[in-house]
């Protein structure tokens, strides 16, 4: 592990100023820490944000304002949150184990990195981490990765829980940085990896995330699900987050996001486009989850993500129905 | 009993190998082989040894001296030969560990790579019979004629099942900490099942007398077999300090852990079974197909249960075995057992339904009188008995045996049995037992890996003495204590704990001391088939929609002789049972067929059981008196919990889903596509 130096921010805009080349943000370092273990990380200073004072979680008006800093298990708790977002608190606690929730912060969560296992090992090659140098997973070991998508450079996951479920919220991202402030909508935080799966996000070097910001909840049922063969403190083989709005027997609205599927969370809008209007009924919502599935290019040992994907969301739509 | 040391344990007290406090002491990191299979042409130290706290490198550039004769795995820095990515091919020592990582990561190798082959097949052109088996069954026995058999037989199966590599991960990585002194001995603190043994490999590593080497694990974070025999890290540490004249620690990360401290080997295993009308086997055979490394011929006894479970006028089993540029594989949990029960156990299940017959049912028509392969009698067995038990308490009279028919919403819900197995063996030990102020001192160099061992012997040599236990003092975990054999193999207490009894024996009758070495009492133990026996019945719920498989219950009867403490058994049991589920859902470490090696080296994606996963684990054992055994009448209980869990779950799964998942682990990907 490399010698760095370690700061702790006064202010967001002195974590800002502290930016620049070799410097990063630590926030809980559940994954941060760990991958400046693997060597995978080596950055020459941390500046520590998870002392921010951006660990509030406040109304206002409508919405709802998630600080950066937040602990996974303080907003899984939140009585707001369980309230009004059942579905993230869900996805929060479905992820890691009761000791990583402890210490990992909503930024960390939402920028945690790829568990793809050459991504992880130094001594192998992988786009990701030194670009140029190949993507052994599609070759190898991919069950884990990615259907919808992915590029040649890269099959990536992205593999956070709680993303899923903010993509689905139409949750906001406030981020403030070396170019001034700005608000990205999710699931625009993530790319897709096309040719430079180096870059996991849109933010730009210096970036800090502040918020995250909830409009108010959708109308109709919620409800998150995560498979995987654990019972518990695995990641996700697929995860789906979905809404559901039925009136008079018609779909009003729906939302549909994916995780374990691509190498950002998935918001399955062909699938929700499909849906609305039309009625709430299995062979409707399996006609939605094929379209939306017809774009999958798996891969020989991660094709049983495909049916897993449309029958999740199939079942959990019905589910939702009244 | 509680666990005598359950105070230190709790309260962080208890010292493990890595913790010893010791002054002046220095680091050491390894370097590993990048290339699977090849020569190292140089290994440039100077950076390294201009770095901070460095104290030196030791490679192959400058061969450290070792027995000529010492093990493939442990003659480190011998050859310019790489048998396997993730070989140690050298080692850097600083002040820090930190310095010592960064000094490894700085020293340059240059390879000449050949082609590697790190696959096992079953039509691999490389395989072989072994001249024998672990420890030492012949490779291959055959009695009566089992094409015979087949053909006459009114049902039969032919099918094939494979396990992956396997990892023991215990919690405790494993550490050794090298001091010597001025004489040219070594004191080794080593996270090891067996510090006689583990003595006697790190002197003749190093070619010292066994006198000159002392072992010390007082307290060992589990091993499962993976601290069973000495590990590189022991003897790198001994060689680090030899050569920088300090102390030298050395603790292996978990991904290191992967590399170099062994691993189940994965197998592939046909069976071919025969059975007439009435359900009795016509004919059995089982050959098992698996790795070992260039370095080292480790030949796991995989189709060993099968001369030992069923009565069956024609026999066969055979071991073939494959030389890889992959790591020696080394003992995991029950070894040979566990893999090769998984794979009959399943084969019968099948072959109860081929010929219409119920799983419990067809597993008592085949219980031998004596054990089919050597026709010995058996010491005790009692197999049917707890098949019995568990049928009446898991309510299996009420299992209807069609499958897939079971439904609660998207759950699939389906039973299944299997049985378990396990020799009951002992080796010779040493003992000794004293009298001081007043209570009472036994002495033994035991290893208690977790399993409490420690509390064990206490109360053997309390029940001996009648006194007691808080009167009696159990040391353990030195090689300067009396000689013992390792703790393994499910060995250990009936080893121990024999020579444990004769000690304190003598000791009550001169009233003050009591040596014992019990190699003379077991050469004479006659000749009788020896094992413990269960029966596992796991129910399962299988999601239609995402191939989850969630364990709602596990049963496990067993019948292991006098279970020397109930509360230590039970854990034992469940623990076993907990692996065995593991394996059979979850376990399974990805070799890089590119790159050579493991993949997935940490335990956030190696899976091994999570508390979610243990819904309803239930654990009996019958009362089985068996005088013939040792003292105690005891059989092993440290392995049989895991032989024969990953078949029963296996088999429930059938029941529930109607598919026959033949490749561990059966996860949801393989019910996925399978199904749809
Ligand atoms: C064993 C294990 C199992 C896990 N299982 C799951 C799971 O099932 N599901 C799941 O969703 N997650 C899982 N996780 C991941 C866990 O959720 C993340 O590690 C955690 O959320 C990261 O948060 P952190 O605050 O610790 O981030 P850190 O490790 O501190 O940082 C992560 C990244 O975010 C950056 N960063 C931190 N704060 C900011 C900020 N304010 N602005 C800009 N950049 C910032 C850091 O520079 C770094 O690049 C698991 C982790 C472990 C170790
Ligand atoms: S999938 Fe992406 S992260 Fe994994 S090896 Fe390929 S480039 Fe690297």
């Amino acid at each position: 592990m490399k010698t760095f130096e370690y700061a702790r921010a006064a202010s967001p805009s002195d974590a800002v100023r502290r930016s620049g080349p070799g410097v990063m943000y630590l926030g809980g370092g559940t994954n941060l820490v760990d991958l400046m273990r693997l060597g995978v990380a080596q950055p020459d200073h941390l500046v520590d944000v998870s002392r921010l004072p951006l660990d509030a979680i406040e109304q206002a008006g409508d919405r709802l304002r998630i600080g950066a800093a937040v602990r996974n298990s303080d907003l899984a708790a939140d009585p707001l949150v369980r309230a009004r977002y059942p579905m993230l608190a869900r996805a929060v606690l479905s992820g890691a184990s009761g000791q990583v929730r402890n210490m990992a912060t909503v930024a960390g969560n939402l920028l945690q990195r790829t568990r793809c296992a050459y991504f992880q090992d130094v001594s192998r090659p992988c786009n990701k981490r030194r670009p140029g140098s190949g993507c052994p997973a599609i070759d190898g070991d991919h069950e884990n990765l990615a259907v919808l998508g992915r590029s040649d450079a890269c099959v990536a996951t992205h593999p956070s829980d709680m993303a899923v479920a903010l993509a689905a919220l139409d949750a906001e991202v406030h981020v403030t940085g070396p170019g001034g402030d700005r608000i990205i909508p999710m699931p625009g935080l993530h790319r897709l990896p096309g040719d430079a799966p180096e870059r996991d996000t849109v933010l730009e070097p210096g970036d800090l995330i502040t918020a995250v910001e909830l409009p108010p909840p959708p109308p109709g049922a919620s409800a998150y699900r995560k498979v995987r063969e654990r019972a518990s403190f695995a990641f996700a083989l697929v995860s789906i987050a979905a809404v559901l709005d039925v009136r008079d027997g018609a779909v009003a609205g729906c939302r549909v996001a994916l995780g374990g599927v691509a190498h950002a969370p998935w918001r399955a809008g062909r699938a929700e486009q499909a849906i609305i209007g039309g009625p709430a009924t299995g062979e409707a919502f399996l006609a939605a989850a094929e379209a939306e599935l017809d774009e999958a290019r798996p891969l020989p040992r991660n094709a049983f993500k495909v049916p897993l994907a449309r029958n999740l969301i199939v079942r959990t739509l019905e589910e939702l129905t009244p | 009993m509680n666990r005598v040391e359950a105070r230190v344990k709790v309260t962080g007290l208890a010292t493990y190998a890595a913790e010893y406090p010791v002054e002046g002491v220095t680091y050491a990191y390894p370097v590993q082989s990048r290339i699977a299979k090849g020569r190292v042409t140089r290994v440039d130290a100077s950076r390294a040894l201009t770095m901070p706290g460095v104290l030196g490198v030791l490679s192959v550039e400058d061969p450290p001296e070792l027995a000529e004769d010492a093990d493939g795995e442990l003659a480190l820095f011998q050859s310019r030969d790489v048998a396997y990515r993730g070989q140690l091919i050298a080692v850097a020592v600083a002040d820090t560990y930190e310095n010592a990582r960064a000094a490894a990561d700085a020293v340059r190798v240059s390879y000449e790579p050949a082609d590697h082959d790190v696959g096992l097949r079953a039509d691999h052109p490389g395989l072989y019979r072994p001249e024998v088996v672990n420890p030492d069954y012949p490779a291959d026995t055959e009695r009566g004629d089992v094409e015979a058999g087949l053909a006459e037989a009114a049902a039969t199966i032919d099918v094939t099942y494979t396990t992956p590599v396997e990892h023991n991960n215990p919690m405790e990585p494993h550490a050794a900490l090298a001091l010597w002194d001025g004489d040219g001995r070594l004191l080794v603190y080593d996270s090891t099942q067996g510090t006689s043994s583990d003595r006697e490999t790190i002197a003749k590593t190093l070619g010292l007398p066994a006198s000159h080497v002392r072992v010390v694990s007082r307290h060992v974070g589990g091993g499962f077999g993976c601290k069973g025999s000495t590990r590189p890290h022991a003897v790198l540490a001994a060689l680090a300090a030899r050569a920088v004249g300090r102390p030298v620690k050395v603790a292996l990360t978990r991904q290191q852990m992967f590399d170099v401290t062994g691993y189940r080997t994965p197998t592939i295993q046909r069976l071919r079974l025969g059975a007439d009308a009435d359900g009795r086997l016509t004919a059995l055979e089982h050959v098992a197909y698996e790795q070992s490394s260039t370095l080292v011929e480790f030949a796991e006894q995989t189709a060993t249960p099968a001369r030992v479970m069923y009565a069956t006028p024609a026999l066969r089993t055979a071991h073939r075995l494959v030389r890889l540029d992959v790591a020696t594989p080394s003992w995991m949990r029950a070894p040979g057992e566990c893999p090769g029960m998984y794979a009959l156990e399943s084969a019968m299940d099948e072959l109860a339904y081929a010929a219409g017959l119920d799983p419990v049912e067809l597993r008592v028509r085949n219980d031998p009188e004596t054990e089919p392969e050597s026709g010995l009698p058996f010491s005790s067995r009692n197999l049917v008995g707890c098949l019995r038990e568990g049928a009446r308490r898991f309510g299996w009279d009420r299992r209807d045996p069609e499958p897939g028919v079971r439904r609660e919403g998207e759950w699939l819900v389906g039973t299944g049995v299997a049985a378990s197995s396990y020799p009951a063996r002992r080796r010779p030990s040493k003992a000794a037992a004293t009298v001081r102020d007043g209570d009472f001192h036994v002495q033994v160099a035991a290893a208690d890996i977790g399993t409490g061992a420690r509390t064990a012997l206490t109360r053997i040599a309390a029940e001996t003495l009648g006194v007691a236990p808080d009167r009696v003092h159990v040391e353990l975990g030195d090689s300067d204590l009396p000689d013992a054999p390792v703790a393994g193999g499910s060995m250990g207490t009936a080893s121990w704990g024999s020579a444990v009894v004769r000690a304190c024996e003598e000791l009550m009758k001169n009233g003050s001391e009591g040596h014992a070495d019990t190699t003379g009492e077991i050469a004479t133990d006659s000749r009788l088939a020896r094992h413990a026996f269960g029966a596992q019945f796991a129910e399962v719920r299988v999601s239609e929609v995402t191939g989850e498989v969630r364990v709602s219950r596990l049963l496990g009867v067993f019948a292991a002789g006098h279970i020397v403490d109930a509360k230590l058994a039970r854990s034992q049991f469940i623990g076993g049972m907990t692996m065995g589920l593991g394996m059979a859902l979850m376990e399974e470490t990805h070799t890089d067929e590119e790159f050579g090696g493991f993949l997935r080296r940490d335990l956030a994606q190696y899976h091994v059981p999570a508390c979610a996963d243990v819904q309803h684990i239930e654990v009996v054992w019958l009362d089985e008196q068996d005088e013939r055994l040792n003292p105690m009448g005891s059989k092993g209980i440290g392995e049989i919990g895991i032989v024969g869990t990953a078949a029963a779950i296996g088999n429930a799964v059938h029941h529930a889903t109607g598919l026959r998942v033949r490749n561990l682990p059966i996860t949801p990907a393989k019910i996925l596509m399978a199904r749809f």
